[in-house]
Parts: structure tokens; sequence; C-alpha cells
């Protein structure tokens, strides 16, 4: 994507960097333009040095570019934490506070050009001021904002604040518009017109979304960072929707609170990240074997033990895939970008009750606290029913027979409250009525029933994504995923036709997709943000991928990004 | 007593896997008892368990049941009654199963105090796993993991649930069934959480348990809604008085109302 503009406002604790970030967010928003924020943060559980990174365009952004156009640092305290994530050359901006001392010398060497701004100077000057409202009239007028859309975003930032908090920073917003920062007309973006069917939501949020459009109206869970923001967001959500939030003990509690709503015949989800997800384990396997359908979403941190809570890793892939003990289909479904995050949840939901399995989210930080203005996601119409054994249904003559073998290995369930309905859900290997068993017959009968009803059912195209079409095939997941899909219109404008196979399914794993998209490729690349390789060994373990098949994986937290991605294709092709 | 239905109504024609003599039998029989005389439609009724011999219990009574992992039983039981309040919920397992791996569902059970009813068959051993001490098991008891005993002090289940604000506290005897079904019955009416800890006895791991029969006896007092004045009791006794030691009708879990509201309505608050 060539029109776009990177920002980058940083600041320590109580500068505001963040608030500036929210409500250039939303004025790009009201502005019509499309935008992707992400957060980073330093250690301190509150009030420490913090930046947003930003990229706008007039087409829909699904991450960030290569570099940042613009700096703002409200000051210079601890910046040297995020240049990593924050790559400047000599085409960069950067715009401090004249009160803030010398620019430190690791900006200075990127070759960016420094601004000094009268930021707190002005800011005492005004009642009420912050320099960080004075900041963002700057980046304002570099974008050509108009004050009119500045107050909008102000009034639905802040709003709840107050008047008077409002008009203070509009009064500094408009004495910021009147900085002299020199003529950068190339930052601006051609002028869009105005929408009012974008969404502004993060990652979480539309993951949460997701859980409610597919009917989820019971979670139970355990504090975790970055999983929390989703429970958060439920919570009183779900309460509006007659449903129910428990905040969980621990998370085998969480797990198996789940899985005693959804017996109970609610459709039911918990949220965590890497740490819960291994306390899960045992739990979600009795979902599998006594086939009671719940969704768990794992936001992935970096790993692994207590890792990095704050940033970003698709490390948990193999937990995900082989965690269980003993042989236990399931199923693990990861969303593309932030807007696919309602899609990938809202479908996971509807697919564990309707294989009355159990279904995991790979969702990650990077996706889940980052904000887009996006899209409204489509409301996606999904087979969503659980095979419910009717009073009328049940033959009065035997005892119910909850697990009876059926042609697609679904059997109907009776949900309490059903009368002849009785049955005793069981994590034993059982019989066809519940009843433990331990014959080689019964355990065979099962496991086949349980194996067959996932590998037999129709996932549909929406298996994967597939954009492009050249010899060039990069195979990837999740977050990589999106930036892949930037990297390969790159490559094609670049005469490199590429394309881009984005798994939202990755198991049961859907072989003959595979090798039919593979078809004719001359190079395959699997590119992932963890350290082993965990899709492309897993792939090559199915034996989709051709023996020349290259990994190109690296562990977070940096996100691995579109450029990287383009001269990693082009070394491929020349490599030829 | 509802005349209409009877005990045997409530059993399924599954045969408990358990040893001729088991401690078991006798809650089974007390729920049986208490379903009938409460006269509950069998499909409002679900119990739910964990893992061991006590933990089979589900599969024999004809009513929903869920046979989970060891430990969880009262997580599955939450999930449950959070989801379906209309129905009667028990949770019901031995004292391994409900004190040592699956404790910290205990405490935050008592203290949550939804309106269930959580049986603990104690035999003092790991009757399923072939004989290990428990929580319960006295220090000296020397199995063949443990050749010098345990050395560790009992478990306090009934002082853990008062403290953790249990609202009904009650110990019961497999050889008193009558107490023990009055105890079920009315640990089922609490409104909130209920907590029967049932002296159940392994004769195959610990016969010794055998004189059981002439050491339990009532608690001398009536029940008390003084915790203070409960947990006096409880720390006094040798652990085989039974009856109800402790009612409180504290404010059972709920679920939060706020007023209603749809979906399309909540998707409202994305737009730019
Ligand atoms: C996670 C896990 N750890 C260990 C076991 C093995 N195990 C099965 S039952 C049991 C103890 C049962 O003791 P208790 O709960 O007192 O019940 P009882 O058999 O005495 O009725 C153990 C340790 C298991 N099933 N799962
Ligand atoms: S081993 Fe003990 S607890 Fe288990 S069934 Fe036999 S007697 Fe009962």
């Amino acid at each position: 994507m060539n029109n776009s503009v990177s920002i980058a406002v940083t600041g320590s604790g109580g500068s505001g960097a963040v608030t500036t970030g929210l409500i250039l967010l939303q004025a790009m928003a009201k502005a019509g333009y499309y935008g992707y924020m992400s957060r980073t943060a330093g250690p301190q559980i509150r009030g420490g040095e913090s930046a947003v990174m930003m990229r706008f365009s007039n087409r829909p952004v699904h991450c960030g570019d290569d570099r940042f156009d613009v700096l703002l640092a409200m000051d210079w305290h601890k910046l040297e934490r995020f240049a990593d994530e924050i790559p400047l050359d000599g085409n960069s901006l950067i715009f401090g506070d004249s009160a803030a001392g010398d620019i430190p010398e690791i900006l200075t060497a990127s070759g960016a050009a420094f601004t000094a701004l009268d930021l707190q100077q002005t800011a005492r000057s005004i009642e009420g001021g912050r320099a960080n409202m004075l900041g963002l009239g700057s980046l304002a007028r570099l974008l050509g904002l108009s004050g009119d859309t500045m107050r909008q975003a102000l009034q639905a930032t802040l709003g709840k604040k107050g008047e008077h908090i409002i008009a203070a920073s509009m009064a500094c917003i408009e004495q910021g518009m009147g900085f002299d920062i020199g003529d950068h007309g190339q930052l601006q973006l051609p002028s869009s017109a105005a929408q009012d069917s974008h969404w502004n939501i993060s990652g979480n949020e539309a993951c949460g979304l997701g859980a409610l459009r597919g009917g989820v109206r019971f979670v139970a869970a355990y504090p975790i960072t970055p999983a929390s923001d989703i429970l958060e967001w439920l919570a009183p959500r779900l309460e509006k929707l007659g449903g129910v939030l428990l905040q969980a003990e621990d998370e085998l509690a969480s797990v198996n609170m789940i899985t005693g709503a959804s017996f109970g015949g609610v459709p039911s989800l918990t949220a965590t990240s890497g740490p819960g997800l291994s306390l899960m384990m045992e739990g979600l396997g009795l979902a599998v074997a006594s086939e009671t359908p719940i969704v768990a979403i794992d936001v992935m941190r970096g790993g692994p033990s207590t890792g990095i809570p704050t940033k970003s890793e698709q490390s948990d892939l193999n937990l995900a895939l082989y965690g269980f003990h003993g042989d236990a289909p399931h199923l693990v479904v990861a969303p593309l970008d932030i807007s696919d995050c309602v899609f990938a949840t809202h479908w996971a939901v509807c697919l564990a009750e309707q294989l009355q399995t159990v279904a995991l989210v790979l969702s990650d930080q990077s996706l889940g606290q980052t904000r887009a203005v996006m899209d409204k996601p489509p409301h996606a119409e999904l087979p969503c029913q659980r095979r419910i054994a009717h009073v009328q249904d049940i033959d009065v003559s035997q005892a119910f027979q909850r697990y009876q073998l059926t042609g697609d290995g679904v059997s109907p369930m009776s949900i309490p409250g059903t009368p002849a309905g009785m049955y005793t859900a069981d994590g034993l290997e059982h019989t066809e009525r519940g009843t433990p068993s331990s014959m080689a017959s019964d355990h065979d009968a099962q496991m086949r029933k349980r194996r067959d009803k996932l590998t037999a059912y129709n996932y549909g195209s929406t298996w994967a994504r597939i954009d492009g079409n050249g010899p060039v095939a990069i195979i990837s997941w999740g977050s990589t995923s999106a930036v892949c899909r930037e990297a390969a219109e790159r490559l094609a404008s670049m005469g490199i036709p590429a394309r881009v196979i984005s798994l939202r399914l990755l198991l049961p794993l859907n072989h003959r997709g595979i090798n039919e998209v593979l078809q004719g490729c001359s190079s395959v690349v699997v590119i992932e943000q963890n350290q082993a390789g965990q899709l492309y060994h897993y792939l090559h373990a199915e034996q989709v991928l051709p023996p020349h098949a290259r990994s190109y994986a690296k562990p977070g937290p940096l996100t691995i990004r579109p450029g990287e991605v383009v001269t990693l294709i082009s070394g491929v092709i020349n490599d030829e | 007593m509802n005349e209409m239905v009877k005990p045997k109504d409530y059993k399924t024609d599954i045969k408990p896997i358990w040893c001729p003599g088991c401690g078991d039998f006798a809650t089974l029989s007390a729920l049986t008892k208490t379903l009938a005389y409460l006269g509950l439609p069998k499909h409002e009724v679900a119990v739910v368990s964990g893992i061991g011999c006590s933990s089979r219990l589900p599969a024999y009574i004809d009513s929903y049941g869920f046979h989970g992992v060891h430990g969880r039983a009262l997580a599955v039981a939450a999930g449950l009654k959070a989801a379906r309040p209309d129905l009667t919920v028990i949770a019901a397992g031995g004292d391994g199963d409900g004190y040592s791996i699956g404790g910290n569902h205990f405490l935050h059970a008592c203290r949550r105090n939804m309106d269930l009813t959580y049986i603990v068959m104690d035999n003092h051993v790991y009757g399923m796993t072939k004989g290990q001490p428990s929580p319960t098991t006295e220090p000296d008891w020397v199995s063949k993991l443990t050749p010098h005993g345990s050395g560790l002090r009992p478990f306090q289940p009934l002082a853990i649930a008062l403290s953790s604000g249990a609202g009904f506290i009650a110990r019961g005897f497999a050889g008193d069934p009558l107490t023990l079904t009055r105890l079920i019955v009315d640990g089922i009416n609490h409104r909130g959480f209920s907590f029967i800890e049932v002296l159940s006895p392994c004769p195959t791991f610990r016969p010794e348990q055998k004189q059981w029969k002439q050491l339990a006896r009532p608690w001398q007092q009536e029940a008390t809604s003084d915790p203070i004045e409960a947990a006096m009791r409880i720390h006094s006794d040798d652990g085989m008085s039974t009856g109800l030691i402790y009612q409180n009708n504290l404010p059972p879990w709920q679920p939060g109302t706020m007023p209603a509201r749809d979906l399309a309505s909540i998707e409202q608050e994305f737009l730019v």
C-alpha cells in the first residue's frame, strides 16, 4: 500500500501519548480514512512510558508499515525502549518539545529531521492546557484535518470528562494547528468522503462481538494479559443480553465452568493467553471426550512461561494442535486480521456447536490490543445449530443414547430439563449410552465418531483466504498473514506475482485444499512469528508441503514487517 | 414423602462398581430417597462429579449427570447452575477429589455461595488409586506410598468451609442413612451453597473404619447460625459428630441484571 501515512506518539507516564493516539484515530476516522493503531508500554503497571503506533490510509489497513513518517515525542524519557518498534529514516520527521532537552542520539542517528515545538511552554499559557493536545494540533495540521473534525473526535473520545476539558483541549489543538511545522504536503492523504458506516474496534472487542454473534451467552474466565479486554468488554454486554460472565478462581475452573454451562445447553466460551491455555488442557480434553461444545480464545503473547505478557508472538500453535493427551480431535481457528476476529470467533462458536467439540481460537496480542478503523464486518450467515434431542424424538423404551453412532458422527444431545433425555456425560471412554467402558470395541467406535465428525464436515471456502496467483506461494496465519498479504501486493506491483494462503482453519487441515492452491507453485515459503517454525513443521508433518518449501520463522515481540517479506521473497526468486 | 415416586425410580439399571460394604452405597441410597421425598422431576436434577470411586455416583442416578475430570466437579456444577438456575444441581465426590486436587474450587464455591449442594464422601483415603493418603488421612497411617505415614495434619473440611463462607455445613455418616437423607434434603432446600461431608468408610483400604459405627454420634447441640460458635464446636470435635452444625442464610450468588439491550444496539457502539 503506497498511500498511507504512519505516525507514532511516545511519552512518559501521564504525558497523554495514548489519549493523543485515540483522538487522532477517531479524527481520521471522522474524516473518512481507515486506520490502525497498536500500542506498547514499558514495564510499569500504571503511568509508565508508552507509545502508540498508527497508520492511516484511504484503503483498509491491516498491519503496520515498515517505517514511520512522523514521531511525536512528548519527552525523551526511556525513548530507547521503543526504538526497535518505531523505525525512522532520513525521510521521517520528529516533533519534540523544546523544553525536553537534547534529542537522544539514537533518534538523530536515523537521519530524521527534527523540529522543536513549544509544547509545554504554550500549554502553560492556556487554562487547563496540556502539551499533548498541542502536539495533536500540529499532527492535525500535518494531516490536513479541520478544527471541526478535531472537535468531533474530542467529543467522541473525551466527552465524558466534561465540557471544560473539551474546551481546554480544543484551545490547545487550535494553537497547535498554528505551529510552524514546515510544509509536508506529501504526508496528506487524498481527501476522503466522510464515512458513517466505519467502525472503530479492537481485535479483542471484535472477538467478543464474534462470540455474541455466534450466540455465546455464558463466559467464565480468569484475567490474563492480553486477553482480559475481551472479558471486560463482554461482562456488561453479556448481562444486557441476558447472559452471564463468571470470574473463575483459575483457568482449571473456567474451562470446566463453561463445560458445565454448555452441558446445560448454553453456548459457552472462555478467553485466556498461553499460560492459561496450558492449564486448561485437561478440561479441554474432557469437552472433546464428553462431546460438549466449548470455545477457548487464546490471545497469544510471548512465551514460554510468563514470557512477554504485553507483546505478541504466534508461538502457541503447537500447544493448540498437540497439547491434549490422548487422541483428541478438535478445531483450531485463527483470525486473519482485526476485522476477521469477528468472523473467525463467530465461526468457531458455530463449528463447536454444530460438531459438539472444542474450538480453539488463536488470536494474538497484536490483533487483540490494536484498534482499527474499518468497514463494518458483515454479518455472516452461518449454520449454528446444536443437534438437540427434543422430547418427542426420544425413544422412551430405552435409556437415552447420548453417544449414539450416527452417519455423520454427531449425536443428538438432550439438554437438562428435557423429560426422558437423562444421561450422564462422561470423560471416561463410554458406550453409546455414556456408561464407562474400557472395551476395545467401544473405544474404537467412539474414537472414530469423534474423529470422523470433524473430518467429514464441509467447512466450505472459509478454511483459508487465498490472494494473488503467482508461482511463489506464501503460507501464513493470524496477524502475520495480513503482513504477507500486503507484501504480496507490493510484490505484484514490482512484477513478482505471489499467492498468499492465509490459513483460517488450522485443524482439521484441508489437505486437498492446500494441495490445489499449491499447484504450479515453484516456491513455497511458510512465514510465522515464532522461533521453531511451528506451522512449517506441522504442514510438513501433514505432507502438504513440497520438499523444497522454506521456513521463515522469527519470534516476537517485533512484528514481521511487509518490507521484510518483500525482501525475503525477492531473494527466493533470485535464488531460483 | 411424595406418594407418586419411589427412591428406586431414581436409580438407573447400571450396577455400581463399588466394593461390597463401601460407604458410598449409603450416599447413593440417601440421595435417591431425597429426590423421591422432594418429588423432584428427574429431568430437572443434575448430579456432577469428578474422578474417584465416589465420583462414579452420577451414572447410578436417573437424572442428568456429568462425570468430569479429577477435582473439577464444583467448577462444572457452578457453570451449569449459573447458566441454568432452574435446575437442582448437586456436586459429589471424594476427599481427594474435593480437598486435594480440587481444593481451590472448594474454597471458592463456599465463597461464591451459589445455590448448589456439595456432598463429599470422605473415606480418608484414595480408593480408586488403591490406597494412598488423602488430605483427611491421619498422619501416621502407613501406605505403600508413605511408608512412615504422611506426617501431615489432617485437613479440616468443616472449618475450612466455614471460614470460606459456606452457609450450610453438615456431617453425615454412611452408617446412619436416615440422618444422611435428612441432611441432603435440608441441603437442597437451603438457598445457597450447602456442604455435606459424609463419613463414608472404605472397607477395602481402611478396614479399621468399621469402628466408625461406634464412634459416630449426633452433635450435642442444635445447629447454630453463629460462625464463631460453629468454629468452636468444629474445632473441639474429634471429627465424628454428625448432623447439621451451621446454617446461616447468607445471600446466594445471583446473576447481574442490567437493562436489556439487543445485539444490534450493542454493535452501534463501534460506529465512528
Ligand atoms: C489429574 C489426575 N490426577 C490423578 C488422577 C488419579 N486419581 C484418580 S481417582 C484419585 C483419587 C481418588 O480419591 P478420592 O477423591 O478420595 O475418591 P475415592 O476413590 O476414595 O472415592 C486419583 C489420584 C486422575 N484421574 N487425574
Ligand atoms: S476401594 Fe474403597 S472407596 Fe473404592 S469402592 Fe472399594 S470400598 Fe469403596
